[in-house]
Parts: structure tokens; sequence; C-alpha cells
């Protein structure tokens, strides 16, 4: 029984040591080419589910380009993520409606529920990660939010938490 | 009859001649056209919208990315040209946080002169409340976002003219700022502190560290004297503070400041530089009549030096081992003053005046301490002692001119060359020509090592000896004869660099000017000290000839060696940056590969990823033949450990691999392993 969980822990090792070896073939396959930097960094990002920083310090010496550029292309993209995100990626819409509707008010009651704040956008263990974006184009159900791919319309005080706890409850209860 | 252009400005007519932009027309009209964008010598960004004009038939357009037309009428003032330039204005003032009395660019900051210019007195915009965090653990220079007007001009100066990119625009939106990667400080990345950045920087945001108060403390402790160097370049340039023409010479003014300021000996940084000739000279005939280590780099600009050490490691055994003249002048000073100025090395204070921002980082590099004490223990900026000056209240203009103290101010022209682009190449000729002929030299101008291109070439003949010279200036223009000699293109023999465009003249830690002349002026100003002194070799300065014979004996030799030269090892370019590519929760060994850029060039990713199989697919616990054990070598990757020119670099343990390949990287580990199992056996 034992042997098998230090087999996963090899396993798991392993697959880490398999998404670095991605990352080179990736520069390798487009040829080393600043050109291609986006690309690159969103496939990079595939592999991660966010570009860590230190993948970018490797990515601007491949590439041959200064780090602060890197960083600067991959800061100027909403769609880059500098942060390593939580298993659940919550979206809240502050678009125009759902702002009107209160979002705000849903975002800080998630905040207070997951002990997040404006700065702090992940859990600690790492299985919530709280974003606003404007507009999800689901006006008619504002206020909106997106829990990965499921999507929640007319969220209020009592809906979001239920929400939190059902998953929370589904991981194998509160931490 | 001709064909020449026409262009009408405000209702003057100019010829088009080669211009580039209707703003360089604009100037030539006598308008100081508001700009904060737009540097003559960096690409067009067109961001700032102040340079706007309305040119008949195109509406309003910024002035600085319009190219001239034949017969294009230009008006720079009307109403909607007026109200557009106030609001931009305004929109600036809004992101800036207008700290006018304590700012240290309070007395030339474009941003206060155009809004006091334009007759704003307040903006009606909303200011931003994000409060950024300063950046002030560089040694050499200060980063105040809040002050920063995002105009761009340091991160093109430093991609562009450096070819450094230590800084960048980064996030977006109203969270654009301009600053390293990842936030992190200047101290910790790879920027060279040339402080071209502070010179290009409209406002306050970037401004060289001052280190006033230090010096201060030290003039107002009883127990210490106090002396001071003065570097070449700061003599042609205090002047502007207090409002003499840049150019001017007030070598005598600036003495007699600084004797009032307290300093208890003045000297003169070109004595060292006087040294820096006979040893540098020295060692280049040396080399050259072996052919050995060439061609020859000048090693006395610290921001040059530091480009070598991060981006071509492979050449730093071509650079001069001499110290630059201020750590030259440092380490004999705390050699020889104690006995001279009868007191106790711990009491004794150095101080330098530069006009450099890289030689604040210079001198607290390691090798520059000694016994835990610096040879170089605080460097003002040009600015610096002209705000000491002006808090005193002296009046710079009005002072007597007085002179420096002896021994280690006097000095010849050759010396005082060095802050000009060149002029390390003209003061080295005047000493090589003289011992590679065997005849006295009378005429000793080398006119063909000045001027003003980015590269310059000569080549002459010295006796039987043949050289060619290049002298360069701007990291650009040495990336370029760097990349040349690479390829194996290159028959220099000594090569001059300067990081700073036209040379130490144009430092960052100099005043900043709007003169569009100041430049020029500056290097006029240096060429007449030498003119103005008695003495222009090196080789002729008899104080210089007294340190031989008193202190340091033979040139190169063995005392001459201890005190004037050092080395140099390849460097970081970021810190703190590891790649822990396995993760291993309780790793037994640890494999670490540089990626860093010299080892990556010289393959240093192939060895990674071949280490990375063979750990994956190998479980290697069974040799150590214990349970327990599958995770126990943990792979890493890092960037540089700053001995590129041995490269590739792979760390197991605390075993270095040097000019490592695959094989040798996985004999070590097998080693390691086995020794781990006889280890986990006892
Ligand atoms: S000091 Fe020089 S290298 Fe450093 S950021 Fe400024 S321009 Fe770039
Ligand atoms: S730091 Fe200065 S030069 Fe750089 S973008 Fe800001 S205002 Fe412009
Ligand atoms: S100077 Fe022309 S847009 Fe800034
Ligand atoms: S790049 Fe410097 S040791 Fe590898």
């Amino acid at each position: 029984m034992e042997n098998t969980l230090l087999d996963e822990v090899f396993i798991e090792a392993n697959v880490k040591t398999r998404q670095f070896e991605k990352v080179i073939e990736i520069v390798e396959k487009y040829k080393f080419q600043k050109s291609r930097l986006i690309t690159i960094l969103q496939e990079v990002q595939e592999e991660y589910r966010y570009l860590p920083q230190e993948v970018l310090t490797f990515l601007a010496t491949a590439l041959d380009m200064p780090v602060a550029e890197i960083y600067g292309v991959a800061t100027f993209y909403a769609h880059f993520s500098l942060e390593a995100k939580g298993k659940y990626v919550i979206k809240v819409c502050n678009g125009t409606a759902c702002h009107v509707k209160g979002s705000m008010k849903l975002v800080n009651a998630l905040f207070k529920k997951l002990k997040l704040n404006e700065n702090k956008h992940t859990t600690d263990d790492m299985m919530f990660t709280l974003e606003t974006v404007s507009c999800l184009g689901a006006c008619g159900l504002a206020p909106v939010m997106v829990v990965n791919e499921s999507i929640y319309g007319q969220v209020g005080d009592k809906k979001v938490n239920e929400i939190i706890d059902s998953i929370i409850e589904a991981e194998g209860g509160a931490k | 009859m001709d064909n020449q252009k026409y262009i009408t400005i405000d209702g003057i007519k100019l010829p088009i001649e080669n211009e580039r932009n209707v703003l360089e027309l604009v100037r030539k009209a006598d308008i100081e056209m508001p700009t904060f964008c737009y540097h003559s010598e960096l690409s067009v960004y067109g961001a700032c919208r102040l340079c706007v004009a309305d040119i008949e038939g195109m509406g309003i357009q910024t002035t600085c990315s319009t190219p001239p037309r034949d017969g294009m009428i230009v008006s720079t003032n009307t109403a909607e040209v007026r109200q557009i330039r106030k609001v931009n204005l305004e929109l600036l003032l809004a992101n800036h946080d207008i700290s006018c009395p304590t700012c240290a660019r309070s007395n030339n900051c474009k941003l206060q002169d155009l809004t006091r210019r334009l007759g704003i007195t307040k903006s009606r915009f909303k200011k931003t409340d994000k409060v950024h965090p300063v950046d002030r653990k560089s040694r050499s220079i200060i980063h105040d976002p809040n002050k920063c007007v995002l105009c761009g001009d340091c991160v093109r100066v430093c991609k562009e003219i450096q070819t450094v990119g230590a800084i960048d625009f980064v996030q977006r939106g109203s969270n654009t700022t301009v600053g390293p990667a990842y936030g992190k400080s200047l101290a910790d990345v790879e920027c060279v502190y040339c402080g071209q950045c502070v010179r290009a920087c409209p406002v306050g945001a970037l401004t060289p560290r001052p280190e006033t108060e230090e010096v201060w403390k030290a003039i107002h402790d009883k127990t210490k004297t106090v002396v001071v160097q003065v570097a070449p370049a700061v003599r042609v340039a205090i002047g502007e503070e207090f409002g003499l023409e840049p150019g001017t010479v007030s070598t005598g003014q600036m003495v007699a400041a600084m004797k009032r300021i307290g300093f208890d000996q003045i000297y003169d940084t070109s004595f060292a530089a006087d040294l820096t000739v006979i040893e540098e000279a020295t060692e280049f005939i040396t080399r050259k009549l072996k052919g050995e280590k060439l061609p020859q780099f000048t090693s006395c600009c610290p921001a040059w030096v530091k480009f070598t050490e991060q981006y071509y490691p492979e050449l730093l055994g071509n650079l001069s081992t001499c110290k630059s003249p201020q750590q030259m002048f440092g380490s004999l000073a705390k050699e020889i003053l104690p006995a001279i100025l009868k007191i106790r090395k711990e009491d004794l204070v150095v101080v330098s005046v530069m006009p450099c921002t890289a030689k604040k980082f210079e001198a607290k590099r390691d090798e520059f301490y000694k016994d835990e004490m610096a040879d170089v223990d605080h460097v003002l900026s040009t600015e610096g002692l002209s705000k000491m000056i002006a808090e005193m209240g002296i009046q710079f203009a009005k002072l007597a001119p007085e002179s420096f103290d002896l021994p280690l101010g006097f000095k010849t022209g050759a010396g005082v060359l060095f802050g000009n682009s060149g002029g390390v190449s003209e003061a080295v000729l005047r000493f090589a020509y003289e011992k590679l002929t065997g005849e006295t030299l009378s005429k000793v101008d080398f006119k063909m090592v000045r001027g003003k291109e980015g590269i310059r070439i000569a080549d002459l003949e010295l006796g039987k000896v043949k050289l060619k010279l290049a002298v360069v200036h701007s990291l650009a223009n040495a990336r370029q004869i760097c990349e040349e000699i690479k390829i194996g293109n290159s028959e220099y023999d000594l090569i001059e660099v300067m990081a700073c465009p036209g040379g130490c003249v144009n430092g960052g830690a100099q005043p900043v000017s709007f003169d569009p002349d100041y430049l020029e002026k500056r290097t006029k100003g240096i060429y007449s000290c030498d003119k103005q002194l008695q003495l222009h070799k090196s080789q002729e300065n008899p104080y210089v000839k007294e340190v031989y014979q008193q202190v340091l004996g033979e040139v190169g030799g063995h005392k001459a060696h201890e005190l004037l030269h050092t080395h140099f090892t390849g460097r970081q370019r970021i810190k703190n940056q590891t790649i822990n590519i396995r993760n291993t929760q309780h790793p037994k060994i640890e494999v670490c590969v540089c990626v860093g850029t010299n080892c990556y060039n010289k393959g240093a990713h192939k060895i990674l990823k071949k280490m990375m199989k063979y750990v994956s697919e190998n479980k290697l616990e069974d040799r150590v033949g214990f349970e327990g054990h599958e995770d126990m070598v943990d792979v890493k990757a890092t960037f540089c450990f700053e001995c590129c020119e041995r490269g590739p670099v792979v760390r197991i343990n605390n075993k270095i691999i040097e000019h490592a390949d695959y094989a040798k990287a996985k004999e070590v580990l097998d080693q390691e392993i086995f020794v781990y199992g006889e280890l986990m056996e006892k």
C-alpha cells in the first residue's frame, strides 16, 4: 500500500518534469523566434495554467530577449496570468448590467467567504481563485458568476454560499 | 529652378533639408515646441501628444512623427492646438505626485517647466490614488514610479542606446508602470547603472542616488579626515547648476567650494588616470608584442565592465586588468595617505565626485574592499556636490579659484582627457608613442580618435608597430564590436569603450541640461583643460613618478598589481530565479543545471533535457537498495553560477562541474547516488 503512495510521488515529480520538457519542446518547435512569442506564451500557459516567473526568465534566455520585455508582454495581455490559479477559477462579471445588479456585493461576499481581498486572489490551499471580468455576455442573468465551466445567474448572498460550500464538500470537506 | 522644398511654420517659410520630421523644422523656426517623448537619437514613440500642431489639410498632428512635405503649412498655436496641449499636460499632471519642493529634479524638470510655461494652475482631472513603492535598493539609481509620466524615454534609451532592456512598460491600462521584470529592484536585474535613463527622464522618476548625507556626516565627524577626488568630467558641467554655460571650466571655483564645505584635502581623479595610462598602456604594449589576449579593452567604465560580465564573459580576458581611476585612487589613497596626513587608516574617509551613477555601484563591488574597509567610501554625483554647495548658499560663480592639494591633486592633460570618449585612447597613445618609437612626442594631439561617431577606427604606425584602434561609445555600439570579435572578424588591437554617449561628460550623474549643444560644449571644455595644463603626457607627471619610486616599484610589478589591478568574472543578470523542475518533496540529491545565457548558448538545455529524462525514467532508488527513496533526486534549473567563462555549468549537490556535458554530469550523479547508498548502509 505504502509503495503505491510513494510511487505516486515519483509520478507527480515526473509530471512536473514533463511540463518543463514541454517548455523546451515548445521553444524548439518555434525555432527560438521572438516573433512567435505570443504563441509560445500561450502554449506554455496551457502547460502550467499560468506563467511561472522562472519559466518566463528561461524563455527570455531561449529567445534572447530582455526579461523585462517578456514580462511586459505577459502582463499586457489579460489572457496571461502570472499567478498560479486555484483548481476552481471563479469569475464574477463586473460589466455595467452586473454592476448595477450588485456584482460588487457578490465579490465582497466571496472575499469574506474565501478570505481573499483586492490583492489576494487565490486561497492558500490553491482551491479557489477569484477574478472579476468585464461582461460575460449574459447580462440577462445579472449578476453573473462563472466557476470553471459552469455559469450561475442572479447570484445572491445565499446562493453564493451554497455554491462554494457544495464545491468544498465535493472536495472532501472544509479545511 | 531648383528642387528646394519649403515648409511654412507660423507664417515663416523655411527650406526643408534633411529633417526627419516637422518638429525639427519647428525648432529651426526658433520655436521651443513642448515635447515629452521625443529624443532625436531614439525611435519615435508619439505618445505624449504635446508636440501637436495644425497642418493644413491634415488637421492636428504630432509633429515628432510627421515627415515634412513640400508646401506644408503648419500652425503651432491655434486655439485648438493650445487647448489640446493644455489638456494633455493636465492629464500628465493627474498621473504625477506633484511633490516639487522635495524632488531631486526640482530645478530642471520638464513637467514643472511646461506647466509654468503653459500657464496651468491646476489639474481638473482626478488624481490617481495608487501609491507605488519607491525602489531605493540599488546603489546607483532611485526609481520613484509615482512621478513617472510614462513617456517611455528611459525604456527606449535602455533598449536602443544600451541594448540592455532592464526596464520596460509593464501591466496595462491604468495599472501601467515602467520598471524591471517581476516588480524587482534595479539592484537585482541586468541594469548596468549607466544612468542614461536618468538623463532621459523628463521628471524626477529616475534620479541618481544621493550620498550627500553620508558625506556631511563624515565631514561633521571631528575624528575623521575626509579627502575627496574629483573626476575630470565634473569640472566642465558643475557650473551649469549655478547658471554658467555648459562646458565652462570651473575647476578653481569647484575646489574653492569644496574647501568651504569642509573637505580636508582636495585631490584629482586625473592623477589616478595618469597612473591608469601608464599601467594600461604598458599592459597593452606587452600584450601586443607577445601577440596575446588582443584586442585589449579598456576597463575604466564600470557600466561597460558589468555589461561584459553579463553578456560577454568569454571576452573578460580581453579587458585590461587595470582598476578604473576612481578605484586606483581609492586603494592608493588608503595605502599612502595615512602616513602623509599623519592619521590612522580607520580615520581616513575617501569620497569621490563622479559624473557617473555606475561609479556608485563600482565602489561597492567586493573586490574593492580591503580588510572590510572600502577603498572609496562614498561617491557623490556631480549634481550631489552641487546640492551641497547650494545648501551652504555658496555663490559659486563669484568664488576666487583655488587649486588642488598635492601630491594626489597633480595631473597632466592626458589624465583629464578621460572625461571624453576617445580620451583614454589619446592618453594611451601619448605614452605608447614614446615607448614604441623611442622618440619624444612633440605634437600631442591625436585628432583621429576624437569625434562624435559611435565607432571610430584609427590605424597608425608607432615605430615598427602597426596598431588598429577602435573608440566606441554607447553599449549598442560596444555590442556590435563584441559580436564582430566573436565571429572572428576583428583586427583591433585596442578598443576603448565608454557606456555613455560622448563619454563621462555625458554621464548619468551629471546635471540634466536642456541646452541642445551641451554635449559638444562639455567635450570642448575637456580639451581646453588639456590645453591649459603645463604637461600633457602621463609619463611626465612628477608625482606619479614619485609614487612609483616610493610605493609601487616597477610599472606592472608586484605592488602595482596588488594596488592597481583587479579581475573580473561572469555575472548573473537576474537574482533569485530557480526553476524547481521536479519539485521533489524530500530530495536526497540535487541536480542543478545552469541555463543562464552563456551556458544556454553552449547547449545547457540539452544537458538538462537528458538529465531530466534520466532521472524520470530510472528508478534510481533501486541503486540505493532502500525503499522510500523513489523521489530521491531533485532537478532544478538556475540562471548563472557566475563562472560563465567555464560553462556549461552543472552542480550536483556541492560538486560543480565546469565545461559540463551529459556524460560527465551523469557520472557525477551516479557517484553521488552510490555514496548516498553507502551512507544509508551504515
Ligand atoms: S541605468 Fe542604464 S542599464 Fe540601467 S535601466 Fe538605466 S539605461 Fe538601463
Ligand atoms: S521613468 Fe521617467 S523617462 Fe521613464 S517613462 Fe517614467 S517619466 Fe518617462
Ligand atoms: S513629443 Fe511628439 S508625441 Fe511626444
Ligand atoms: S550563464 Fe553564468 S554560469 Fe551559466
